[in-house]
């Protein structure tokens, strides 16, 4: 059998493309975080808490409703968005004239009072939640045993960050929501309602996270700290990517799941060191970030 | 647009490491008449189930219980954060305050830093959350008892079970902190002395790995035949429910989850635990005993959860140190910490959660291990009704002889 570099390339393709899973999801995640970020300059520290709210709310809808996955799907996003749009009315609204730091500081104690609500509901080891049947199973690759479900949560995320592209970068409402971020005030001369469309931008970003949550919930434990791991990956990813580009967070996400993935590999106690390294060297060459302007 | 200043993210990652760093309820000042009791593990974290909450609610029932005999006890509790700087600093913090005994600490990492601390100041450190063998062993210290399970105990029982079932070929996927190398340490010599050869290993971060899919990949491409866990809590769950997914247990891998606990059975459900074997030295259903007390506590727990291993170990443990403060006056007992644990090696251990022990020289509480294996779902008749007996270990053939700790301590 072929090796590369000492590794069976079997194993290698395998690592691959968990790298890849694991990236759709950094993808979606910094997806939300980068549309957030570039429309409302608002860095949003509530994104992990979101996320794990979006599996939660799956497993209630479950448990209490018995609405399955696929209604979860359309529905916890939904709810998860409305919780949002409140949070950005009530609270995160009043902050856009001052520095970026309170804005950061306020998502962040939001999302630890969530984490802590859901923590004392719960605990912390979890709820279990199932692969729904109509994606069981898996594919016999030669190489690896591929779920079905991984594969789902990969051309899913997929079509979520294409279609978040398109929508952005290619219709009307997207026009209007970008030129909003270079001159709201002329915008709004316009006739544009630009308070609410920033209202709904944030509660699109959050659904976007908890759209994520759901895909997870059946791979993860549903559990109060599964956005806390994620999330300080998820901003490194951003970073890298250039704060606020779209397309440069989902390539930045899928590209560093590889990498990850790789590191596990070959030196696997520095895979959670790996993505702050390359960050670091970013930083360091290009400080705007691969995808950013400067 | 992007005014914003990339220190400030950055800031505010560090103020977010550091956040919650403070105890709950900080110790007041010395009262000589009152002994304090701080219950400190992991109350925000992956470990939070296994001890958290309930096992500062367990210690007060059992201070309750005992009742007053001339002096007061108050029960405290803080958050560590399986973090060894928070631990050690709050453990510094709470004995110089006049806290007498520190309880609980699980993270093996933090454990052991605790116990330098305890050391240092002369005061009795009681462990039951942590897993470290090495805290009666070459860690060994005069004031520190290790109460409920280790990894020698654990690596024997259960390591033990998989390879007489035929498994000898084995693949460790290990959390890389003092816990999982201790495990891994202790279950690879039980491996190798029955015959059996360790085909490979990873080392994963903790607590920042949550897909496990690739080190399952690489065990199974190392063509073991069983897979031992090193970790503990949500890591198990975790690798427990990506080789299903990944089919690995379809072929025929069996999974070794070295360390589980009643709550990860809980979260994990018994459609995908059932057939595990996990070994513990408490289960609420063991018998009368143990099931009256469960009961009876139940009703005050977090999440109405059973009593486990560690909660139970903490009732344990604060009623025995307890009777030795009694004992000696807690005048005395607020003395020097040696005397206390040699007090309390000197008295029997008995209570209803674990019924007759001994606490030996080396700080080693004996008692009987039990392997268990979970139920089928159809096996169960409820919640909580997860687990039935194969073997008892009993508590002289449990745990490391003696001899073998290579603690200071133990001098012949």
């Amino acid at each position: 059998m072929d090796e590369i570099f000492g590794i069976p390339a079997p194993l290698l393709f395998g690592q691959l493309l968990l790298g890849l899973i694991n990236g759709a999801f950094y993808a979606m995640l910094s997806l939300g975080l980068a549309v957030i970020f570039g429309l409302l300059n608002i860095i949003n520290f509530t994104h992990g808490s979101q996320f794990m709210m979006g599996a939660f709310v799956a497993w209630m809808l479950l448990a209490w409703a018995g609405l399955g996955y696929w209604w979860a799907l359309l529905l916890a996003p939904l709810i998860v968005g409305a919780t949002g749009v409140i949070i950005e009315r009530l609270m995160i609204s009043r902050l856009y004239k001052l520095d970026h730091l309170y804005g950061l500081l306020l998502t962040f104690g939001i999302g630890l009072m969530i984490e802590g609500v859901f923590r004392n509901e719960f605990g912390s080891s979890g709820l279990p939640y199932r692969i729904p049947n109509e994606l069981q199973g898996a594919w016999d690759l030669g190489f690896m045993f591929m779920p079905v479900y991984r594969g789902w949560v990969v051309v899913f995320a997929l079509a979520c960050c294409l279609a978040t592209w398109l929508v952005i970068e290619k219709t009307r409402l997207g026009a209007y929501l970008r030129a909003a971020t270079e001159n709201a005030a002329l915008v709004q001369a316009f006739g544009v309602n630009v308070p609410r469309m920033i209202t709904l931008t944030y509660g699109a970003g959050v659904a976007l996270a908890a759209l994520a949550g759901v895909l997870a919930a059946p791979i993860y434990s549903v559990n109060p700290q599964m956005g806390t791991n994620l999330i300080i990956i998820v901003f490194a990813v951003v970073v890298i990517g250039g704060m606020g580009s779209i397309l440069g967070s989902v390539i930045t996400g899928f590209g560093l799941g590889i990498v990850e993935g790789m590191t596990k590999v070959f030196w696997p106690e520095a895979s959670s060191t790996v993505i702050f390294v390359i960050m670091a060297i970013v930083l360091l060459t290009r400080p705007a970030g691969l995808f950013g302007r400067a | 647009m992007t005014e914003l200043n990339r220190r400030h993210l950055l800031a505010a990652a560090a103020i977010g490491a550091g956040a919650g760093a403070l105890p709950f309820r900080s110790a007041r000042a010395q009262a000589a008449n009152t002994i304090r009791i701080g219950v400190m593990n992991d109350q925000s974290g992956p470990y939070r189930d296994i001890g958290g909450p309930n096992g500062v609610t367990m210690a007060q029932i059992a201070a309750q219980e005992f009742g007053n005999r001339g002096f007061n006890v108050e029960v405290i509790g803080a958050d560590h954060q399986n973090k060894p700087d928070v631990g050690a600093n709050l453990a510094r913090q709470w004995y110089d305050q006049g806290v007498d005994v520190i309880l609980d600490v699980p993270t093996s990492s933090v454990g052991l830093a605790v116990n330098q601390v305890a050391r240092e100041k002369n005061k009795v450190y009681i462990n039951v959350g942590a897993a470290t063998a090495d805290l009666t062993g070459p860690q060994c210290s005069p004031v520190t008892a290790h109460w409920v399970y280790d990894t020698y105990m654990l690596a024997k029982s259960t390591g033990g079970a998989m390879v007489r079932a035929g498994g000898k070929r084995w693949f460790f996927i290990t959390a890389d902190y003092a816990f999982g190398h201790a495990l891994e340490r202790d279950t690879t010599n039980f491996v190798r002395a029955a015959g059996g050869s360790v085909a490979g290993s990873v080392r994963y971060p903790f607590p920042a790995t949550t897909d496990f899919s690739s080190f399952l990949l690489q065990a199974q491409a190392s063509r073991a035949e069983v897979i031992g866990l090193c970790n503990a809590g949500q890591d198990t769950i975790n690798s427990i429910k990506q080789a299903a997914e990944f089919g690995l247990t379809r072929r025929g891998v069996k999974i070794a989850a070295l360390l589980m606990f009643i709550a990860d059975v809980h979260a994990l459900g018994l459609e995908q635990g059932q057939g595990l074997v996990m070994t513990e030295s408490f289960y609420w259903d063991l018998n009368d005993r143990t099931r009256a007390f469960s009961r009876r506590v139940q009703p005050r727990l977090n999440q109405r959860a059973m009593p486990n291993m560690v909660t139970a170990g903490n009732y344990s443990a604060t009623l025995h140190y307890l009777k030795a403060v009694a004992d000696m006056g807690a005048a005395a007992a607020k003395g020097p910490g040696v005397e206390v644990m040699n007090r309390m090696k000197a008295m029997p251990v008995e209570d209803e959660a674990f019924g007759r022990g001994t606490l030996r020289q080396d700080g080693r509480m004996m008692i009987p291990s039990y392997l268990f294996e979970v139920k089928k779902p159809s096996e169960s008749t409820g919640p909580w009704d997860y687990l039935k007996l194969l073997q008892t270990t009993p508590a002289d053939e449990a745990w490391r002889p003696l001899s073998e700790g290579g603690c200071p301590l133990v001098r012949s």
